[in-house]
């Protein structure tokens, strides 16, 4: 398939633990991401979900190399990056970006916002002219829905959902393929969430940017993205196509997290039956054996606990990694 | 700014009165006077020094008739340097304090900066560790220790320089009591810095920085050391005030002609009118220096505004 854009096989992020005493304690690892593997093509989006601490963060930015990955490939456009040196690694940083979480937080408070959206052009295109630059960020801020004349403001003086659309023209200045949104609105009200994801649906269909849309909001979620990747202590659980998912999700963990999102009809919401999972998400220094999931499930038996289950195919574009997803039905 | 800086100004005035008013009731307090020497002079001879000098008259009459003189830039005569003003041994004492002094918060600034941030980039390593262990000790040992230490060491056991005097002002000359004066500083600023810089490294911004994709040294200069700095120019001010008095310590070691050397002298031989002069002018250059520091902090962080 040629219109594969990214490709990420068995990536995985350790982190070391230091353990025991000052000297000669043996080092324990925080297995953030554990092995994900997917494929992402030009132009869709695809959702990535999971609790707070299941990797999602850090698999979004491993994949841009902001961590080191441990183990395991990151193909772009067939080309390994995996092996390239930071240098090297910066050219790519032109058809790749991000956006943060913490909006305020990830912009230099001693910038104005113009030279803010500015930088990564005059970092990776350092011939440009200086008025093409400048004109380049108007037209990305009035893009973007900020006004071109707020151009020599400092961050701090505007509101929330402004500061994630700086972050957005930010990282669309260079005119990426693939933008990484890392939580992007999670941090925001309702209301300004609905502009930013609407205003990132908007950038997709005129520029055909591909989206890595990490949330843990399943109704954002089911809003922007084609296709949905759940993670689960840094594995891979369930992978689909948008609709499959939310009609004929597979993994019991999809399901106890689909069923919990509120619906907003009074009538369905107090008739639905809300999967409770029991427990808490286990440390990801010390795994579960066999699936991740067992200790929280309910359908855990034997096998589960002895084997780690594979990703394999339920039907077209949908991948579960469950032993007993036949016999939930 | 234009306004508060103004202001600013203006409220030195009050400031100064206290400062002068304190100085100069506290000196006469002290016992002894400028003209006691061993051997008693006839009371007819003491008595017309007193009148030249206006010592005769009462204390409240002396002051102010020193305030009328310091409002028209009269500092008066020295009592024990015959023949000069005060404002004549403060300016020709000046450029050489000032030298030493600008020197040392120079030199102190640039390694101190440089020290902190290579040991922040490289955190927990040797050269980290090193380089905390040397500033930690610049800051335990008190400048009075370690100035006669480097005067014995560079002066008569390797003879490389001159243990003490200031013969032309040179480079020699300066080596050692800038040295002196400098090495706590660089070793305070090195700690400052290494501490906000690893703070300011794992700030959201930083990584936006490397995902925009500047290469690291961008990262580290553009972003992270302007942020990490304003602890260091909010600490600039306390320096120079150190930087003064320390130099009062150090000009009277190493034999430098500078005010400091006026100063101790001039309280020793109760030289009342040099000391206060020094005194006035000492207050006035640290808040002037203290405004422009909150000025520069205001230039490195737009977030502060002065209304």
């Amino acid at each position: 398939m040629s219109d594969v854009l990214l490709d990420v096989a068995d990536l995985k992020v350790h982190f070391p633990i230091p353990t025991g005493g000052l000297i000669g304690g043996r080092t324990r690892w925080l297995k953030a991401v554990d092995g994900v593997s997917f494929s992402v093509k030009r132009g869709e989006t695809l959702g990535i979900v999971g609790e707070s601490g299941c990797g999602k963060s850090t698999l979004g930015r491993a994949i841009l190399r902001l961590i080191a990955p441990s183990a395991g490939r990151v193909l772009w456009l067939g080309q390994d990056l995996s092996g390239l040196s930071q240098e090297e690694m910066r050219r790519h940083r032109r058809e790749m970006q991000i956006i943060f979480q913490d909006p305020l937080a990830s912009l230099d408070p001693r910038m104005t916002v113009g030279d803010i959206i500015a930088e990564p052009l005059t970092a990776l295109e350092p011939d440009l002219p200086k008025a093409e630059i400048k004109e380049r960020v108007r037209s990305m801020m009035s893009k973007v829905g900020l006004l071109p004349e707020m151009i020599n403001r400092y961050p701090h003086e505007f509101s929330g959902g402004q500061y994630q659309r700086i972050g957005v023209a930010r990282a669309m200045i260079v005119r990426p393929a693939l933008i990484v949104c890392d939580e992007p609105v999670s941090a925001l009200d309702v209301s300004i969430q609905a502009q930013i994801v609407n205003l990132l649906m908007d950038l997709q269909a005129e520029f055909g940017l591909t989206l890595l849309f990490i949330s843990h909001d399943l109704s954002v979620v089911r809003h922007i993205s084609h296709r949905i990747l759940v993670l689960y202590l840094g594995r891979v659980m369930e992978l689909a196509d948008r609709d499959s998912l939310y009609r004929e999700a597979r993994h019991p963990y999809t399901r106890a997290l689909i069923s919990a999102v509120p619906v907003p009809d009074p009538l369905i919401e107090r008739s639905k039956r809300i999967e409770f999972l029991s427990g808490d998400l286990p440390s990801p220094i010390d795994p579960p054996s066999g699936c991740v999931f067992r200790t929280r499930c309910p359908h855990a038996n034997d096998l589960c606990a002895a084997k780690v289950p594979d990703l394999e195919p339920v039907g077209t574009d949908h991948q579960v990694a469950c032993h007993r997803w036949r016999e939930i039905g | 700014m234009g306004s508060y800086a103004l202001r600013r100004l203006i409220g030195v005035v009050p400031t100064l009165l206290v400062i002068i008013t304190v100085a100069f009731f506290m000196i006469r307090v002290a016992p002894g006077g400028p003209f006691d020497i061993e051997r008693t002079l006839p009371p007819e001879i003491e008595a017309n020094i007193k009148a030249a000098y206006d010592l005769d008259k009462p204390l409240v009459v002396q002051y102010i008739k020193y305030l009328g003189g310091v409002l028209t830039g009269d500092f008066g005569p020295s009592y024990k340097y015959k023949d000069f003003t005060v404002a004549e041994l403060i300016g020709a004492g000046f450029p050489v304090s000032l030298k030493l002094g600008a020197s040392a918060m120079l030199i102190a600034l640039v390694l101190g900066v440089t020290l902190g941030t290579v040991a922040a980039l490289r955190q927990n390593s040797a050269l980290d560790y090193a380089v905390m262990t040397v500033a930690m000790t610049g800051i335990a040992l008190p400048n009075f220790v370690i100035a006669p230490l480097l005067a014995l060491v560079f002066g008569i056991y390797l003879s490389l320089l001159p243990v003490a005097g200031w013969s032309d002002g040179g480079m020699a000359d300066m080596v050692l009591p800038v040295t002196a004066m400098a090495l706590p500083y660089i070793a305070y600023i090195a700690r400052l810095t290494r501490g906000s810089m690893i703070e300011v490294l794992r700030s959201n911004f930083i990584r936006t920085a490397r995902a925009k994709g500047l290469p690291e040294h961008r990262v580290v200069t553009k972003h992270a050391l302007r942020a990490a700095l304003l602890p260091v120019v909010s600490f600039l001010g306390p320096a120079t005030a150190g930087i003064i008095t320390g130099s009062v310590v150090i000009e009277q070691i190493f034999q430098v002609p500078g005010i400091g050397r006026y100063f101790v002298q001039g309280a020793l031989n109760r030289d009342y009118t040099l000391v206060m002069g020094v005194v006035i002018f000492y207050a006035t250059l640290i808040m002037v220096l203290n405004l422009v520091v909150d000025l520069l902090y205001a230039v490195l962080d737009p977030r502060v505004r002065y209304k």
